[in-house]
């Protein structure tokens, strides 16, 4: 197998770390090899952030390459937009549709962008999921991440059952329930 | 966040640790009994993963790296393993003792770990530590990985003690945040040392420091011979047309984009296995240097004579990819899509931070700021704009004073200093004796949020706890800002808007020092869920009150009215002191 190059990518804050560290774990019980990439410090203060998960028989560099992503996992419109040309020609491009202002647009001093998630399915192959909507439904606005990641599950090569063994492993314990309801939301939508 | 539990480990387990992890994980193989650090990204989560290993070494977060560097000095002279870590800035506070510790060497094995942040993630500079340590005269070790992050450490202890150096090892953003797999291994339990009586060595006066300069050169000499043949330089012969001399994450990049190149991976960075590259060098036929940063390889390489490409090639700035060397050698470019211009998203100040409302009142008061390091930079940013300096630890109260002895007391009217609590323990403290004894005026805000903010809320002296947890004397700030010798302290609620705005203009009109502190804590320090606000649209008369101090969870509909995001809001009442109108209420039920 090749290596395969997951980002994910979104407004710090918003779970990216937990997000890569059940990817890790995932690649870990498969038997790959497997490197990750972290944002800490500054940047993680509302700042734009990327994490990478690379695994496969054998993994040299811990980034994923621009141009080279097998899929990507968006939890925000902007920074979908800001990171899909790391896509490959016939990469995934897994978008939240939830829109956060960036201090600049905030403050007028530059504008959030129109249509971003049409005018991305015109280059990309692109599928949006309204996970903030479907985690309020769940009664917990923060797990959206978690019904995310199950929507790109569909399009990785693991299974219900070794995402769901990942999950419990990785998330805090009294969370388990809940995370793995926004997971099978995610990955039924 | 001690994220794995020493417990759970089974020794020749396979793990995935950061890199940091895994050099806390070498140290506590390799039997380190002391450490010390000050929090600094990206070096803290190896003191944050060493606490886990606290029934059998010690650690302690020091108030900066300069006593760090001291205490881990200390130890060793004593005999046993020690170490002290920072980031490549702390590694500047520390370098008066490092300097000199050079010329003492050890006694038991000493380890300096100095994490650099090529790309400047989270840092003030870019400055490369290969090159502070190459004055300092110390050994320098460059792990690639997390499972060479954890085996260099143990190595460097080995050479510590063999050499009698002190040795750097130098981590970098990429690597320290990064996880790869480490295999375990069990604790060593080294001999401590004797301590023997030994002024020649450990009294650095004159005439013993002479020696001592004498010894050190044959020291890195013998090291220097030894380099060619370490098993952590290796050289593998692949094609003979590109042969790359790297070290480091580097040669990651370099194995990813030039798999068929021949590479001379050094782990060794200072001295450099001489014998060894020119060995090298006659095998291929095109010799780069792939390094980030200065070219610290590439000119030694150049003052052998040997013919090398590098940085015509390749930048000293930033962080280097698989796709920079593609092109930088092979002038591929990549198969990709145009990336979007988007705009830039920069960190911000949290929503319900202490410091936006502090800021919020000094940028009404049209207030300049000499910053401080800390997330209170970010006060220099809109639209707050308040921060108009910032360059080291603790300089934002001696530069106010500079500024005020430049200019005069007039001049610096409408300025402070603000300064965040543990900054002000770091190096803050002696800037504002000064101010004291050299007679100053000025005003010095210590932004108190009980805690080191930027690095992820770590402990420090005035918090009354340790890095191992354990209670402790928090030392007070406004009295030992009484004992420095100032008269006016006051200490306000950082939310307090009217009483925070009276004391600013009270301070700014007193003949002398003053010292504000104010008090909340870091928003991301309460697990406490507060109730939280929202809008109420018809009431909104889109005066912008509310929007000046820049919160995160605000917005403003299209039709000018204000809307509050009440997932993000955390409650701190900043937007509903601010609105004159009734159109933001605090939410009743709460669940």
């Amino acid at each position: 197998m090749s290596t395969r190059n997951i980002m994910i990518v979104g407004v710090g804050g918003q779970g990216t770390l937990l997000t890569s560290r059940i990817l890790g774990g995932l690649a870990k019980i498969k038997g790959f090899d497997v490197k990750l990439s972290e944002v800490h410090g500054m940047a993680q203060r509302g700042g734009s952030v990327v994490t990478f998960v690379r695994y496969g028989e054998e993994v040299a560099e811990p980034i994923v390459e621009e141009g080279c992503a097998d899929v990507i996992i968006a939890f925000e419109r902007l920074e979908a937009l800001r990171y899909a040309h790391f896509l490959k020609k016939d990469g995934a491009l897994i978008i939240n549709d939830w829109r956060i202002d960036p201090m600049p647009v905030v403050i007028g001093a530059a504008t959030y962008p129109e249509n971003i998630i049409e005018n991305l399915e015109k280059e990309y192959k692109v599928y949006r999921v309204n996970a903030t909507e479907e985690s309020k439904k769940l009664g917990n606005p923060r797990v959206f991440n978690l019904i995310v990641l199950g929507a790109a599950a569909r399009h990785m090569e693991f299974t219900v059952e070794e995402w769901e063994s990942v999950i419990k492993n990785t998330v805090p314990p009294k969370t388990i329930e809940i995370n793995l309801k926004a997971f099978m939301t995610g990955y039924n939508l | 966040m001690t994220e794995i539990d020493k417990e759970s480990f089974n020794i020749e387990e396979r793990v995935l640790m950061l890199g940091n992890a895994a050099i806390a994980r070498g140290a506590y193989e390799a039997g380190v009994k002391v450490s010390a650090a000050y929090p600094g990204t990206p070096s803290t989560e190896i003191s944050e993963n060493l606490v886990q290993y606290k029934d059998s070494l010690y650690c302690e977060w020091s108030p900066n790296e300069k006593v760090a560097a001291e205490v881990a000095i200390g130890a060793s002279i004593a005999g046993v393993r020690a170490m002290a870590s920072m980031k490549h800035v702390g590694f500047n506070v520390a370098a008066d003792p490092v300097y000199t510790v050079s010329y003492m060497g050890v006694n038991g094995g000493l380890v300096f770990v100095v994490a650099d942040d090529p790309g400047l993630y989270s840092s003030q500079n870019e400055q490369d530590t290969r090159m502070v340590a190459k004055a300092a005269k110390l050994p320098v070790l460059e792990p690639s990985d997390s499972a060479e992050a954890k085996d260099f450490m143990i190595e460097a202890f080995k050479i510590s003690e063999e050499f009698d150096r002190p040795v750097v090892v130098r981590t970098t953003t990429r690597l320290a945040h990064s996880q790869g797999y480490v295999t375990l291994g069990k604790r060593t339990r080294p001999e401590d040392k004797p301590y023997k009586r030994n002024p020649a060595k450990n009294v650095m006066m004159p005439g013993n420091a002479k020696g001592r300069h004498e010894e050190i050169e044959r020291q890195n000499d013998l090291l220097a011979k030894v380099a060619d043949d370490l098993s952590i330089n290796k050289v593998v012969y692949r094609d003979n047309k590109i042969g790359v001399i790297t070290s480091g994450i580097p040669y990651q990049y370099v194995r990813e984009a030039l798999p068929n190149a021949s590479t001379l991976k050094l782990g060794l960075v200072n001295p450099l296995p001489m014998g060894l590259i020119k060995e090298f060098a006659s095998k291929v036929e095109t010799l780069y240097v792939v390094e980030e940063l200065d070219p610290l390889i590439e000119e030694q390489v150049r003052a052998l004579g040997i013919k090398v490409t590098g940085k015509e090639i390749f930048s000293r700035l930033g962080e280097y990819s698989a796709n920079m060397i593609r092109k930088g050698i092979l002038g591929e470019e990549p198969d990709m899509r145009k990336a979007a211009s988007v705009p830039q998203r920069p960190p911000i100040l949290c929503p319900g931070c202490p410091h936006r409302s502090v800021y919020s009142v000094l940028k009404r008061l049209k207030i300049h700021a000499a910053g401080d390091i800390g997330c209170y930079t970010l006060g220099a940013v809109a639209p707050l704009e308040v921060v108009d300096t910032t360059i080291c630890m603790g300089s934002g109260i001696s530069s106010l004073h500079g500024m005020e002895k430049a200019k005069g007391r007039e001049y610096i009217k409408d300025w402070v200093a603000v300064i965040g609590d543990s900054t002000f323990l770091h190096t803050g403290v002696n800037s504002l004796m000064n101010m004291v004894y050299n007679k100053a005026t000025g005003t010095v805000i210590v932004l108190d949020n009980s805690t080191t903010g930027m690095t992820g809320q770590q402990e420090h002296a005035a918090t009354g706890k340790t890095l191992q947890e354990e209670e402790t004397v928090a030392i007070d700030l406004a009295n030992l800002c009484h004992v420095l010798g100032v008269s006016f302290v006051r200490e306000v609620n950082s939310f307090d808007l009217k009483t925070l705005e009276d004391t600013v203009k009270e301070a700014q009109a007193f003949e002398g020092i003053s010292v504000i502190i104010t008090k909340s804590p870091c928003v991301l320090l309460s697990k406490e869920r507060k109730p939280r606000y929202y809008d109420i649209p018809e009431n909104c008369k889109k005066c912008g009150m509310c929007l000046k101090p820049g919160c995160p969870a605000m917005t403003k509909r299209t039709d000018g009215t204000v809307a509050i995001d009440i997932t993000m809001c955390t409650g701190c009442g900043l937007c509903y002191d601010l609105c004159k109108f009734g159109a933001i209420a605090l939410k009743k039920e709460e669940n």
